[in-house]
Order: C-alpha cells, then structure tokens, then sequence
C-alpha cells in the first residue's frame, strides 16, 4: 500500500533520514521505534508532503508522492495525526473534528455518521464536545487528535507518538483504541518510544537509530531481539 | 441561547444607534465624521479578515482603498461611466488586482508578508503620484459624482449619503459574520493557528489564503470607491502609508480578531481624536502611550479584553454552582444518613 525506497531527507546540509526502505501492506499495524531525533517524525512528515525527500521514492497505492501538494495526499487517504497533539485550542471540541473531516465538507451526512462514529470511540469528546479544545487534558486532547484524524476517514494513518507524556493508565487505553481502529480496517503506521507496548498491537517494526534503520522484523521476533530489548525495553 | 440573544442585543442596539444618531445630534459636523467612520470601519473589516482571521498583516490595504476610489473616480469622471457600474467595477477591479499581488505576496510569511505589502503599498502610492496623465497626480481628481438615484432614493443631501454608508457597513458586517462563522472562516482560523496542520487534515493553504486576499482587498476597495463618492475629491496621500497605520490602530484598539473590535476601535479613536482636536499634532504624544500599554495589557484589544472578562465571570459562576450543588448534595446524603441512622 505504501512503499519507501531509499528515501532521504535534508535540513539544509543535515541529513536527518538516510536511504530509509518502509512497506506496509493494507490493514497492518507497521511501528517505527526510535529514541528522540531518530528521524521518526521527519519520515511522516516526508510521507505526508510536509518536507521533499532529497532522495528515494515514496509510493503510495501506485501513485508517486513525489512533489504532490499535502491536502492532495490528504485527499488520496493518508492522514497525519501530528506529534504533542496539535489542536485548534479556541475551537471547541466538535468544531475541530469537524475540521478533521474538511476533504468532506460537502457530504454533510458522512460527517455527521463520522461524527457519531467517533463520538461512539471516545464517549468523552461527546460529554467536552462543547469546550474549548484547549481546555482538556493531555489524554483527552490526543483522543481529540486521532478523532480528528479519524474524521477524514483515512486509509492509512499515520501517528506520531501518541503516548508521549501520557499517564500509563491512559496509554494503555490509548494503544486499546489504535487496535481497535487498525481491526476496523483502517492501516496504521506508529511512531513510538514505547517499545514494549507498540510492539503488542503491532504485526511489523522498523528500529530508527540516528537516521537509518537497523533493525526490522515481525513484533515477535523484535520483542526477541537482544538490541532491542537492550536499547529500548530494558531487560 | 442566552448568548445568542446577548450578541442579538448587542447587534441591534449599534442599528438603533446608528440609525437615531442624525435625528438626536442634528448637527452636520458629526454626521460627516461619522460617515467617515464608517467607510473607515468597512476597510477595517477587510484588513481583519485577513490580519486578524487569517494571520496575513497586510500593510498594503492604504493602496487597496485607493485603488477602489481612484477606479472610481476614473471611470465615473474621465469614463462617464454610471455610479452603481462603476462601484461593482471599482471593487472587482480593486480584487483582481489583490489577486495578482496576492499570488506572489502570500508566497512570504509574518514580518516578510509584512514588509514585502508594505513595499507593494508604497509602490501603489507612488503609481498614482507619478502617472500624471491618468490621476491628475498631486492635483488629484475633482467632481467626483455623488451616488446616483436608485428609483425614487437620491443621494444628494448628507443624510442620505449617511445612510447609504451605513447600509454598506451593515452589510459588510453581515458578510463578515457569515465567514466568520462558517467553515471557511474556521479554515482561515485554521491557518493562522499553524498552516503545517492546517496542510495535514488536507486544506489547500495557499488557495484559501489567496481568497481570503482577494475578499480582504475587496473590502478595501468597497471603502475606498465610498470614500471617493463621499468626499467628491481625492488626491494620492489616501494611499499613502499613514493611513495603512491608522487603519491598524483602529484594529488594534478595538480588537484583531474579533467580530466587533472594527466598529469599537475605529468609532473611539476617530471620537477622542476629534475631542482632542485643539491639541492638534500634540495629540499622539496622549495615543502613542496609550496604544503602547493596551497592546502590552490587551494584546486582542477592547473587544478581545471583554471576552475574556465574559469568559472568567463564566467559569466563575459556573464553580460557584458547582460547589453550591456540591454542598447540597452532601447536605441531602447527610440527612438520609440521618435518617437511616435514626
């Protein structure tokens, strides 16, 4: 479904991702894991059109992704879920999830349905839908987010650390959720430094380490591997 | 609902107001300082859109207002066009040529966007000085026609003119509270809160800017081709960079970003600095601290200060409630306890 050949991206003489190769297929739950700066971020924000690749291919259900405008690949499926939960803070909770669904603005009954399907993932927007996004919590604020992302009704979705400064109790429920989404059809690709329950829900992992991939395999055979487990679940 | 009706309230009283103005003040002088106001508050509406919705500090809206009344002026003076054709050209005309200095404008951000429009600005000012042959350069343009009869509706006297002005205003308004509150307007909010998000739940930014520059511009040129029709005489300083800086401090006084700010900070400001008059230049050295500390303690200005005193005495009371029902509740558990107990 979407496939990364050798891709490479520059900050301006600083090459934060080198010769990258990622494949997910429909309907997994693919994780990369990497410590702060890795490059995770760079790799979404690559995908999503947000940076120009220096190098490589970046293809998506047979299209190139190569100079296409972000809302176009918005439009093609493929929906950024942003790192410390970027909201619309003065926007209540309802207006931003509407605002999710802006590549749907003129099916208003697939907004609504959209509405309530999220409504129904997370009873608790429905109960703060009209507050100001600013105002929640951290965790009910990266429910806001992936609700948000949700409402474009995305093929692949693409999350960036969602359990960052998170509470345990709501990190649990969170990488719940992210299942959840993923066995309702939508592919996900998960940017993560918690290795250990990342690796749970995922089929496949890709390790980031200072701009390339070392390691790569099945969750099993990750959650089996001395690096990682050294690197980054501490046993 | 309660709200609604407030800002309903709100909303009619400034008609009302405006409407009874003429009859209880009876005197030429101030009507003509409000009409005025007026065509200055349309333009500020134009440049909030853009400066307060989106994010885009135009400094080249001086120029738009003058391109609208020059348009006019021309095509009714030199052309002999009719006064209602060449209004709708002058603001058309006005947007397409925002468009184009658009186009390349919003290629830049924050203090670029702001100085690269304020160049354009200047160059605009500068076009109208120097191209003699079409302006009547530092001359300007006499005999600029009044608005012409609608029917049995003339527009001769001062009264008239007043009206006709507010009806522009009102329906600028209108307008803008429509944007504002649909999702187009969200979507400029939306951008002005950061365009890389904006980009990723898939708005086009440069297409919504562009139309948010074209509106932003039209408005300008709506003010400016009044103001022409209004005064009867324009000459190139109306585009010249004082006033971009007069119509921000009206924004700024009464609120960047809000619905209201336009119509508060402009009707204050052309009031105090008419009270003031006999202070003449003296005056800015009473604004220019005065504008200092408001910008340091209310940065959204007068309107934007209210809100937020709305916004705590609602979240106050709302505790307060809480904690009263809190208490209540307690007090009943209490005395079931009681009861039980007993």
């Amino acid at each position: 479904m979407l496939e990364l050949s050798r891709v490479s991206v520059d900050y301006g003489g600083f090459t934060a991702v080198e010769h990258v190769d990622i494949t997910v297929e429909k309907g997994e739950l693919v994780v990369l894991l990497g410590s702060n700066g890795a490059g995770k971020s760079t790799i979404f924000n690559a995908i999503s059109g947000l940076q120009k690749p220096s190098e490589g291919q970046i293809v998506f259900e047979e299209t190139l992704l190569q100079g296409v405008a972000p809302d176009k690949i918005v439009q093609s499926g493929i929906v950024q879920c942003a790192e410390d939960r970027k909201l619309f803070p003065q926007m209540t909770v309802k207006e931003n999830l509407i605002m999710g669904a802006y590549i749907h603005r003129r099916k208003r009954k697939q907004v609504n349905s959209s509405l309530e399907e999220v409504f129904e993932l997370f009873p608790i927007l429905y109960e703060k839908r009209a507050n100001a996004a600013g105002s929640l919590s951290g965790g009910q604020q990266q429910m806001l987010a992936i609700g948000r992302a949700l409402m474009a009704k995305p093929k692949l979705m693409l999350l960036d650390e969602p359990s960052i400064g998170l509470a345990p109790l709501i990190v649990e429920q969170m990488f719940e959720v992210i299942q959840k989404i993923n066995k309702d059809g939508t592919t996900v690709l998960l940017a993560e430094q918690n290795a250990f329950a990342a690796l749970k829900i995922a089929d496949r992992g890709y390790v980031f380490e200072s701009g390339s991939i070392v390691v790569k395999g099945t969750s099993e055979e990750l959650l089996a591997n001395d690096t990682v487990r050294r690197a980054y679940i501490g046993a | 609902m309660g709200s609604l009706l407030k800002k309903r309230g709100w909303i009619i009283g400034f008609i009302l107001a405006a409407v009874l103005f003429p009859f209880l003040s009876q005197n030429d002088y101030f009507l003509h300082i409000m009409t005025l106001a007026f065509i200055w508050m349309i333009a500020v509406y134009g440049l909030n859109l853009l400066a307060g919705y989106t994010g885009y500090l135009s400094l080249a809206h001086a120029g738009f207002f003058a391109i609208g009344a020059y348009a006019l002026g021309l095509l009714t003076v030199k052309a002999g066009l009719n006064y209602w054709v060449s209004l709708v050209l002058a603001c058309l005309l006005t947007s397409a040529i925002g468009a184009v200095v658009g186009l390349v404008a919003l290629r830049t951000r924050e203090h670029f966007f702001a100085i690269y429009t304020l160049c354009v600005g200047y160059i605009i000012y500068l076009v109208i000085d120097k191209w003699d042959s079409l302006t009547g350069g530092v001359r300007g343009l006499i005999g600029i026609p009044a608005p012409t009869n609608i029917g049995p509706l003339s527009f001769e006297t001062p009264l008239s003119q007043y009206y006709l002005i507010l009806f522009f205003l009102l329906l600028t308004v209108f307008v803008m509270y429509r944007i504002v509150h649909s999702l187009t307007g969200r979507t400029f909010i939306a951008i002005r809160n950061s365009e890389d998000l904006a980009q990723t739940i898939g708005i086009s930014t440069m297409k919504n800017k562009l139309l948010v520059f074209v509106i932003s511009t039209f408005f300008a040129g709506l003010a400016g081709a009044l103001y022409a029709s209004f005064i009867r005489f324009i000459g190139p300083d109306i585009g010249y960079i004082t006033i971009i800086f007069d119509l921000l401090t009206y924004l700024l006084v009464g609120g960047i970003g809000t619905l209201a700010g336009p119509i508060v900070g402009t009707f204050l400001i052309v009031t105090v600095s008419q009270s003031l008059q006999f202070l003449q230049d003296y005056r800015m050295l009473i604004f220019g601290p005065l504008l200092t500390l408001l910008i340091i303690f209310y940065p959204r200005g007068i309107v934007g200060a209210y809100h937020d005193w709305r916004m705590k005495s609602w979240a106050k009371k709302k505790k307060q409630t809480e904690k009263k029902q809190k208490y209540v509740q307690q007090q009943s558990r209490e005395t079931e306890k009681k009861i039980k107990e007993g």
